[in-house]
């Protein structure tokens, strides 16, 4: 779709970021497309080696860049590849998504979940939800314009 | 007290236990002193001690750590906080600090005692509880109560962290006080939209002084990652927004687990944007989460973000709790 | 300037058939930066990868985006391509069109418009990379094997015949494993202790391997060819070097009523003991929460007896701290638990028993002596039914989801041989499938059904209850026949699910190897690289990766020890250089970084920083990259953005995030 093909069209496309890390999410991402276990175009994947990888400025860009809703995916708390990864990106993620609602992004815009390299499935299935909230909320304030007053 | 603070540091100086003073000194205005170095005893002259010292002088330990000799700094109760995060982070080194404990009424607030009617402001006393404001449009008395800066309504209590020596004013038992997180509650129960509209409101009037990055001790940086272009976020070297709009968020994230709360950051804002509600947000979160942690209470313990344990909450928990 | 190239690869139709590759070409051509682009057939083949090669060269490029399958696919290929094309590897990224774009999505228009942007990504990413060199580390010429079984003994002589040290940790008091349980083998009908004994004496006699029986491994740090592991070896209560081995310790013991854990509980072992009579060691241990003398400490008849002198009640738990190239795992299976499968009837009758229990009857050095008798009064079974899957192939929560593989086969076997023993015993085996994939396997299920006339009935039993007359009642179907089934029985064999050996979680916790959700250790390529964890240095031996027999089992254990060989062979290893580094005139020292790493690669040092003409000393974090695992939580941690990481740097994110969100 062309981007003047996109403005007439003035249906919600969401913009959606999804974190994966190298080795267990980013497999079960790889999982569930050679398993043909489809989810939304919206969804797009930046490969990270953990999701403690994963800065805050990196969501907060997203957002300020108008992404509509951001989610982190990493082994499940035990099974990090580097042991205690997760265990840090879970307070990181925690205390951002706080905050992030604190400001008046609705938490639904914000996710973590944990996906093994064997859980194709539970891959799709979470994006399909994701992509669903997403378009519940529909489009998202944007971050950037905290700054700025429009009245 | 001056007197005796005075005193005091002429003593040190002349026997030689340290070779400058960190203080404060008289403003061009009787309510704005400002945080001075002193040299010689001569120059302590200058010296001052009053409700408006609100400066935390921690921070300028950073530098002063770094000079041959010691320095005598004086430092409220909630500034000792800031210190040791700061010997934490191995920032500064409590070897080259003489630190007299200063005890504190609360610090005053001089926008506060306009905004109830002080015009022309020429001379403040303080006589304990009140506060006598001497002003061309009529003279004015305040409970100091009613005067006082928002971050002192949630004190910390009397106790200093770290010190050599407690001035004769400095009250050990004072007790915390509650209430701490009430604004926080405040905006919490907001809906989104308000939400954003109460912050939207408030930031856009952010002029991006610097102030309330330059006087934190927690931020503490060398250089700050706003600074720094291999960040690809800094605004000189980069026609990018990112850093000027997203610059609140994320130095309350660096600072969280870090912050001591001491407040400084909405003190010196010349927009009085409530800066010190980002930093609260993170540090009732970190409380509720993860159990009560006071940054600048001990230094070594492990700040809540370079920690964990198996059993943390999930980050779903700030949808399931609305 | 950057001059960067792009190959969009169609993979057949796999990518082709859903995104409009032609039409990436030309997306990609107008971004800044791209001199460079063109789609191939399959840019993984030779010819893809000369056009690769080519490009570079006439094109003097400065960096490439490929395309194409997962990164996890195909990265190491490109990789190596542009290297020959003299293109440092780290110049490459992949875009992922594959598995992250065209077979999850059907529309061509969509599926083109997302590969365009993954690609856009992918070249914003690569125009901030950097040539990175690898660095080196050392190799430790000996490997660990954890587990003791047939799996482990083959995989530690393999090792040890290429003139390799190996060391095996085994949690019981004996080398051996299940396949030391077992009477007769399929398909050949040799007894197992007779082909698994001169293994185990030969581990026993290497002169490179060493064993530690009643074992376990406590903790593990370090990285592929310089693994540190500390062992438990729990205290035995008797001198290896004194016992002789008499058994007199065992025959003379007071204590005898611990349910004996080889023969699966159905008899009884004395508090000092050895599992079975060919044990390797053939020390016994005592069993502290068995024995009198620690229980009351009065007794000590076994010190009594031991001409040796090898009793000694004050040994206690030493660790010993070794270390190694390459870690085996091989910790094998135990049989799943029956608490939820009531409707056999398992807990309540004695008659009901568990297939490994029946090898255990069927053992001439087995509880009753090889004769298969009722438990509940000793007599002879006339009429024996066989139930197969029971948890396995199990959806629901209880089971296990999984086809354990083994049963089949095992079921076919006993049926023989009990048929063959005892000529008068009637035998069914209730079955949803007989699978029998495998070298003679299906001619001995052949043989089961038609020289031995086992009853093979399709269909399962819905429940088994004890019968007015003492026996068992069957309650079935028969799926072919289309009708119920009720017969009764005197003893019932339950081919029970197997499962990973419960140590193995924590184990993989140790070794941070990955592990499904039943357990099993994950491979690094469910095809190409069976044998080997995704953690390097880490390899899988046996049914710890997944239901397998005994042949297979000691194939896949030759497999893992090839690979250890090809590990241990080399005299340095080379390192990821995607590591952290730390840049001095930003860093603060504040020791942010260096609490969480899971590493121990971050230390401080004081050092000169020239910053802005001044001269000063700082405390800097300093990573050493032969430690560094690149995992990036010292960059988040980093409040001045001093730390990052070689290959996925501030800079290269927020460039994918910028490129996504355009």
């Amino acid at each position: 779709m062309s981007i003047e093909a996109k403005n007439e069209n003035k249906e919600f496309k969401p913009l959606i970021v999804a974190f994966c890390c190298n080795w267990c999410s980013y497999a079960g991402a790889d999982l569930a497309g050679s398993s043909r276990l489809a989810y939304p175009a919206d969804v797009k994947i930046i490969r990270v080696p953990c999701s403690c990888r994963v800065n805050p400025l990196f969501i907060l860009r997203a957002f300020q860049k108008g992404a509509d809703g951001v989610i982190l995916c990493g082994c499940h708390p035990g099974d990090c590849h580097y042991s205690t990864g997760n265990y840090y990106a879970r307070r990181r993620m925690t205390l951002l998504f706080s905050m992030l609602d604190y400001l008046g992004v609705e938490n639904g815009r914000t996710r973590v979940e944990w996906v093994s390299a064997a859980e194709g499935v539970k891959f799709s299935q979470t994006m399909n939800e994701f992509v669903e909230k997403i378009y519940s909320l529909g489009e998202n304030v944007r971050l950037e314009d905290l700054r700025c007053k429009k009245n | 007290m001056q007197e005796e603070l005075i005193r005091r540091a002429k003593e040190l100086l002349g026997d030689g236990t340290v070779v400058r003073v960190m203080g404060w000194r008289k403003g061009d205005l009787s309510f704005n002193p400002e945080p001075a170095l002193f040299e010689t005893e001569e120059s302590l002259a200058e010296f001052v001690y009053d409700g408006f010292c609100g400066a935390n002088l921690s921070k300028y330990m950073i530098k002063l750590s770094k000079l041959e000799g010691k320095t005598l700094v004086f430092l409220k109760p909630c500034d000792t906080y800031s210190f040791n995060q700061l010997v934490k982070e191995h920032r500064v080194d409590r070897e080259k600090a003489y630190i007299i404990g200063v005890g504190c009424d609360g610090s005053l607030d001089v926008d506060a005692m306009k905004e109830k009617g002080a015009k022309g402001i020429q001379e403040i006393t303080e006589d304990g509880d009140t506060v006598t404001v001497r002003a061309i449009y009529g003279d004015k008395t305040f409970d100091r109560e009613d005067v006082i800066l928002e971050r002192c309504r949630a004190c910390k209590g009397g106790a200093h962290m770290v010190y050599d020596e407690l001035a004769s004013n400095a009250d050990e038992e004072k007790p915390a006080r509650d209430g701490r997180f009430s604004l926080v509650e405040k905006i919490e129960v907001m809906d989104p939209k308000e939400r954003f509209a109460f912050w939207q409101n408030e930031l856009s009037r952010c002029i991006r002084c610097n102030a309330c990055r330059n006087v934190c001790p927690a931020c503490s940086c060398i250089k700050c990652v706003f600074d720094n272009d291999r960040y690809d976020t800094a605004q000189k070297a980069n026609a990018d927004t990112f850093e000027e709009q997203m610059f609140h968020i994320i130095r309350a994230f660096h600072v969280a687990g870090r912050c001591t709360d001491c407040g400084e950051c909405s003190r010196v804002c010349p927009e009085h944007i409530p800066l010190h509600l980002l930093n609260r947000k993170f540090i009732k979160d970190i409380n509720t989460f993860y159990g009560d942690y006071q940054a600048g209470a001990d230094t070594d313990s492990r700040a809540p973000l370079t920690n964990f344990t198996t059993e943390d909450v999930e980050p779903s928990i700030v949808q399931e709790r609305g | 300037m950057q001059r960067i190239g792009v190959f969009v690869c169609h993979c057949g139709t796999n990518i082709a058939g859903t995104v409009d590759v032609k039409r990436v070409v030309e997306a990609v051509k107008k971004e800044p930066g791209v001199v460079y682009a063109e789609d191939y057939q399959y840019m993984c083949s030779e010819a893809g990868q000369q056009k690769i090669a080519d490009a570079v060269k006439n094109e003097h490029l400065t960096g490439i985006v490929i395309c194409s399958c997962s990164p996890r696919m195909h990265e190491g290929t490109f990789r190596k391509a542009a290297e020959k094309a003299g293109l440092n590897p780290y110049l490459v990224e992949i875009a992922n069109i594959r598995e992250q774009c065209s077979w999850i999505h059907k529309d061509m228009e969509e599926g083109t418009e997302k590969a365009v942007i993954l690609a856009r990504a992918a070249i914003a990413k690569v125009m901030l990379n950097a040539p990175l060199q690898p660095g080196e580390s050392r190799v430790v010429k000996r490997a660990l094997v954890i587990g003791g079984g047939i799996a482990g003994i083959q995989t530690a002589l393999d090792i040890a015949d290429a003139g390799y040290e190996v060391d095996i940790v085994e949690k019981t008091p004996s080398i051996g494993g299940r396949m030391s349980q077992l009477d007769k083998t399929f398909p050949t009908l040799d007894c197992s202790s007779c082909i698994l004994t001169p293994k185990m004496g030969e581990v026993n006699a290497h002169e490179k391997i060493n064993i530690y029986t009643y074992s376990e491994v406590e903790k593990v740090s370090g990285f592929v060819g310089d693994f540190s592991v500390d062992i438990r070896k729990k205290a035995r209560y008797v001198d290896m070097d004194k016992c002789t081995g008499c058994g007199l310790c065992q025959e003379k013991c007071p204590s005898r009523k611990t349910p004996n854990e080889f023969n699966r509980g159905l008899n009884t072992r004395p508090a000092i003991y050895t599992p079975f009579a060919q044990a390797v060691p053939n020390v016994p241990v005592i069993d502290t929460e068995a024995c009198i003398k620690f229980k009351t400490g009065k007794c000590g008849v076994c010190s009594k007896v031991c001409a040796a002198g090898a009793i000694d009640y004050t040994q206690k738990d030493e660790i010993i701290t070794r270390e190694y190239g390459a870690i085996v795992v091989a910790t094998g299976f135990d049989t799943i638990n029956l608490d939820k499968f009531d409707e056999y009837y398992y807990n309540q009758s004695k008659d009901v028993i568990t297939a490994l229990e029946l090898e255990r009857l069927m053992n001439a050095a087995g509880p009753t002596g090889g004769n298969v008798v009722r438990l509940s009064n000793g007599e002879h079974p006339k009429n024996i039914v066989f139930i197969q899957c029971v948890g396995s192939r199990d959806v629901t929560c209880r089971g296990k989801s999984y086809c354990s593989k083994i049963c089949c086969m095992y079921t076919a076997k006993q049926a023989m041989l009990l048929k063959d023993h005892y000529p008068d015993v009637d035998v069914h085996v209730f079955y949803i499938d007989v699978r029998t994939p495998g070298k003679n396997f299906d001619e001995f299920y052949r043989r089961a059904v038609e020289e031995y006339d086992v009853d093979y009935i399709k269909g399962q039993v819905g429940k088994v209850s004890e019968a007015e007359n003492g026996r068992l009642l069957v309650q079935g179907v028969d799926l072919i026949d289309n009708r119920q089934i009720k017969m009764e029985a005197d003893l019932v064999v339950l081919a029970t699910a197997i499962e990973p050996n419960k140590d193995v979680r924590k184990i993989a916790t140790m070794l941070t190897a990955s592990i499904d959700n039943n357990n099993f250790l994950t491979e690094a390529h469910p095809k190409l690289r069976p044998v080997e964890s995704p953690t390097a240095g880490i390899f899988l031996s046996g049914v710890c990766q997944g239901p397998k027999d005994i042949p297979e089992t000691v194939a896949q254990a030759g497999a893992a020890a090839i690979k250890v060989v090809g590990l241990l062979a080399k005299d340095k290893l080379v390192t990821n250089p995607c590591t952290a580094q730390s840049n001095p005139l930003f860093c603060n020292g504040c020791s942010a970084c260096e609490k969480v790493c899971p590493y121990g690669a971050i230390s401080y040092e004081e050092q000169q920083v020239m910053d802005g003409g001044v001269r000063e000393n700082r405390r800097v974090a300093v990573v050493n990259s032969a430690l560094c695992q690149g995992c990036g939580a010292c960059t988040v941690a980093c409040p001045s953005g001093a730390m990052d990481l070689k290959g996925f740097s501030n800079r290269q994110i927020l460039a994918e995030v910028d490129a996504i969100c355009r």
